[in-house]
């Protein structure tokens, strides 16, 4: 379905605390990850609304993936709860109108960095495969316009 | 008074269920009054006038045009271009040219997957030859023209540069009136304003509203069918989707006077660029759930939540151009 | 032949538009009736929440959004296999008879008014609501104003609003009525009755004026088709429920059923030149656009129902049936212009019938819910609008989401009748080529008689219907448009 050369864009929200280290981390380390991801920090995964989400699919992402601390972890008690909470209602919402294979959330803590980079080489992987955003492709490519 | 100096105005509809003539013809004394300082240059519905005579009018000759109805055939796009050219003010009447309204809904199907249900598929009809409604058709007198059925249907401002919004469905008399009252004052506020309505949401004027908990937690949701809910508390509170927070006020919460919860006719409130996805954030902040299962069970009885949560604004959010319309 | 000039925009702008072909002799060989209106209901409906429906399909018309919220209502009660308390269907009838009254009331003194108070030959700038306030005097036509938005005002009371009311669920309804309330709508039963009063004495003045007398039983306006309503267990006219009739031509009873088989009767035909499907009676079989016994065409609203029927329900409205019938010949009547007859004994009956039911003490109880406990399947539910039989078709899943919907809409009922009604018009009148504009106020006639509800593009406030006429000659040359509005 994609040409061969297709690049996904892959908007990453980060929280502060946990995913943002992870990611850091992989950095230093030297973990290679795709170049893909563009990594937007935020202080809480919950500071993430669906507008957000939907305003990075609007304006030509791929795909978004939206990360945080694991339950329990959050650095404000309580935050990723919303943020599930908000997640588990966008993606119904996105399934109901085809387009939840293009948001995902997943929780990282400070010292995963490896399997951040692995989540998001496999992620990358997928996106190429499956959905192509209509900003970032012509109808020719097979785009949804 | 000088007809020089009336105002100039003209009606037009689209894809309208005529719920927006019939309100202004609920305006009663209050419409004879403002039709006494206004020369209505075009309403099909109404007068005589032809679509020639506003061609015929120079650029920016009509001081407000007042359009309702959502975009649907090919028809009605035309003529939005034709007003919009002509007028100085165009304003979006009503939900269905302001954020698309319930025929809206019809954007989740294909135009082929609609067109085949409703002429081949239906129960009732009997089609042996497959018979379609086409755009130029022969018969054995001559030929016949429809217009074409456009592939979604679009909100005004998708197709002209709106300046003003009267938000409803439809808008109540006394949300018209304070619309008209602010078209003809002179005093026009920022251009993108919505008029006539409330600056806060459905909540402040909810007679229930004292009796809303400062935190609201939802454990379950209900659907107004599967109980009778107390008519002295806030709705929400007893786990209808009342969606009166994130919806601008103005309709005095009729619905909710009649034990039902508001569903979002009249839009969001200001600054929110998507109705939808609020609506979303401000459910998914009320449910009192800690995982994912219990979160989906505190959903569970809403099955259709893009239903709920778009019901009048399908196609005017961010989802607008991404979703993939359904082919059965 | 006449040419006169030539139009060439073809834009329908969302109302009706007739196109007239023209033989070598300019005599008419067809005319055809476009309809320029489809949203995609029955579509929107499928993966929607059952208890949705009322106020979705509400949506399909702005100007009777109670009938579609009232037959909603009722396949939901069917879905649910629930039966509502007897006062909530008091209510339910209450503010359906306002409802009616009120609907019918706009197109009498609107839209057919003028034809009558000021008269068919009167010129276009006069038959109007301005020309019938001339003729009636200012006070007459601000009381007649006021008591439908006393109308109006009480629906919402039941409904909570009154474009697009909300209180249908399967089983009840949301709200009940108060004490206080039911005073004010005694009052508002009292209009309600002054009102039907007004229209019928209207009615009787016209019936003296010879020359509509003639007009109205002139051949023009006859077709000889089925007509079909919903009936009590009397056969007297219902709007709120009861079982389906059908007469033939001669006045027979061809059929009666409930609605759950209405897909063994009733069945839709589709052309490539209107959006519109077109309502026939399967049991006897699309002919073609033509009436008489062998063709399915059939009519439905107020003269489809009192044909229908074998009297009204209530006495004042059995009176002024009576009197129609024995004014016109007999029954069943063929006289489309009879249409507007039929509406004002309607007027009568919904206003008796709202009078009744504001004094049931019952209608102020509580109870006005039961709960549905089965798990949803298949409902059927049918109303009369005010412009013909309405049928809501739903299939659900177990947890209430709609999987399917049929809807078959009063006008497309009427659709295939008034094909007729604009062809033999212009067959009549248009000879040789040469046509003038009392063409389109005699078409407009006839068309205006069915009060055509194409989601309410075509209502018009003023008097008229928009309309487009175009006439081409034999060779396809568009040789002339009439418009009253463009």
């Amino acid at each position: 379905m994609s040409k061969p050369d297709f690049e996904p864009k892959i908007i990453v929200f980060a929280c502060n605390w946990c995913s943002y280290a992870a990611m850091d981390l992989a950095g230093t380390s030297r973990t290679q990850y795709p170049h893909n991801v563009r990594i937007v920090r935020v202080m809480c995964s919950s500071r993430v609304t669906p507008e957000m989400v939907l305003t990075a699919l609007a304006e030509g992402a791929d795909a978004v993936l939206i990360t945080g601390c694991h339950p329990g972890d959050c650095h404000y008690l309580v935050g990723n709860y919303k943020t599930l909470a908000r997640y588990t209602l966008l993606k119904k919402v996105l399934d109901e109108v085809g387009l939840g294979d293009r948001v995902r959330l997943e929780w990282f803590s400070a010292g995963e960095g490896e399997r951040f980079a692995q989540y998001v080489r496999s992620f990358v992987e997928e996106v190429k495969k499956g959905a192509l955003s209509p900003k970032s492709s012509t109808p020719e490519e097979g785009g949804l316009r | 008074m000088n007809p020089q100096t009336k105002v100039k105005i003209a009606f037009y509809w689209n894809a309208s269920c005529g719920g927006c003539e019939e309100a202004i013809v609920d305006l009663g004394e209050d419409l004879f009054k403002v039709l006494e300082v206004v020369d209505i240059v075009f309403w099909p519905v109404a007068l005589d006038f032809k679509l020639e005579d506003v061609e015929k009018l120079p650029d920016g000759g009509i001081d407000v045009a007042i359009i309702n109805g959502g975009i649907r055939f090919s028809e009605h796009e035309k003529v939005v271009k034709l007003l919009r050219r002509k007028s100085k003010i165009v304003v979006a009447y009503g939900s269905c040219a302001h954020l698309g309204g319930i025929p809206g809904l019809a954007n989740l199907w294909s135009k082929a997957t609609i067109m085949d249900y409703v002429y081949l598929r239906a129960p009732s009809v009997v089609n042996e030859s497959n018979v379609l409604p086409k755009e130029v058709v022969q018969t054995d007198v001559g030929e016949l023209e429809l217009p074409a059925f456009l592939d979604v249907l679009k909100p005004l401002n998708r197709v002209i540069d709106v300046d003003y919004y009267v938000p409803g469905c439809p808008p109540t008399p006394n949300v018209t009136l304070k619309a008209i009252e602010t078209l003809l004052s002179g005093k026009l506020p920022q251009k993108g304003a919505v008029l006539g309505a409330d600056v806060r949401a459905v909540c402040d004027t909810c007679p229930l509203n004292e009796t809303k908990p400062e935190k609201l937690a939802i454990k379950e949701f209900r659907r107004p069918h599967a109980f009778i809910p107390d008519p002295k508390k806030c709705l929400l509170a007893q786990g209808l989707l009342c969606l009166g927070p994130v919806t601008r006020g103005g309709c005095e919460a009729s619905c909710v006077k009649a034990n039902m919860p508001c569903t979002g006719c009249f839009g969001p409130l200001d600054n929110v660029i998507d109705f939808g996805a609020r609506a979303l954030s401000f459910i998914a902040s009320i449910i009192d759930q800690k995982d994912e299962e219990g979160i989906r069970k505190a959903l569970g009885p809403v099955v259709d939540l893009v239903g709920q949560v778009y019901k009048f604004s399908l196609p005017s959010g961010l989802l607008k151009d991404l979703i993939k319309r359904k082919e059965v | 032949m006449v040419v006169v000039t030539i139009n060439p925009i073809t834009r329908l702008e969302g109302h009706g538009k007739i196109s007239i072909f023209l033989d070598e002799k300019g005599d008419v060989k067809r005319a055809f009736l476009q309809v320029p209106e489809l949203r995609g209901f029955e579509k929107i409906a499928v993966g929607r929440h059952a208890e949705d429906m009322p106020q979705i399909t509400s949506r399909i018309c702005g100007v009777c959004p109670w009938a579609h919220h009232m037959a909603a209502t009722k396949a939901l009660d069917d879905l649910y296999k629930v039966k509502p308390p007897s006062a909530a269907v008091k209510i339910r009838e209450l503010a359906y008879n306002i409802f009616m009254l009120e609907d019918h009331s706009l197109h009498f003194f609107v839209l057919a008014g003028p034809d009558f108070v000021v008269g068919p030959k009167a010129p276009r700038a006069e038959r109007n609501i301005i020309g019938v306030m001339k003729k009636l005097g200012a006070e007459t036509v601000k009381k007649i104003v006021l008591i439908r938005k006393k109308l109006r005002e009480a629906d919402a009371i039941l409904g909570g609003k009154t474009i697009h009311p909300v209180s249908g669920l399967p089983g009840g309804v949301s709200k009940s009525l108060t004490e206080d309330d039911r005073k004010e709508l005694v009052k508002v039963a009292d209009a309600g009755l002054e009102l039907a009063d007004t229209a019928y004495k209207l009615l009787k003045d016209l019936m003296k004026n010879e020359e509509y007398v003639k007009l109205m039983t002139s051949d023009i306006y006859v077709h000889e088709t089925y007509y079909m309503g919903l009936v009590d267990d009397k056969n007297r006219v219902n709007f709120y429920d009861g079982k389906i009739r059908v007469v033939d031509p001669k006045g027979r009873e061809h059929a009666k059923f409930d609605v759950h088989d209405y897909l063994k009767y009733i069945a839709e035909h589709v052309e490539p030149w209107t959006y519109t499907r077109m309502s026939y009676l399967r049991t006897v079989g699309w002919k073609g656009l033509i009436d008489g016994e062998g063709s399915g065409v059939l009519a439905v609203g107020p003269l489809g129902r009192l044909n229908a029927a074998d009297g009204m329900a209530t006495p004042r409205a059995q009176a002024a049936y009576e009197e129609m019938y024995s004014a016109l010949g007999g029954k069943p009547t063929h006289y489309t212009l009879a249409y507007h007859i039929a509406r004002v004994v309607e007027m009568i009956q919904a206003a008796e019938c709202v009078k009744e039911l504001v004094e049931d003490p019952e209608i102020t109880s509580p109870e006005v819910r039961n709960l549905p406990t089965l798990t949803p399947d298949v409902g059927i539910g049918v109303v009369e609008a005010p412009r013909g039989t309405l049928i809501h078709h739903y299939e659900a899943d177990e947890k209430g989401l709609i999987k399917k919907a049929n809807l078959i809409v009063a006008t497309q009922n009427n659709v295939a009748r008034m094909c007729l009604s604009i062809e033999k018009a212009a067959k009549m009148l248009i000879k040789g080529g040469v046509v003038d504009d009392g063409l389109l106020n005699m078409v407009e006639m006839a068309f205006r008689a069915y009060d055509p509800c194409f989601a309410c593009a075509t209502h018009s406030v003023v008097g008229r219907i928009p309309l487009k006429i175009e006439m081409y000659d034999h060779e396809g040359r568009l040789i002339k448009v009439i418009t009253n509005v463009d």
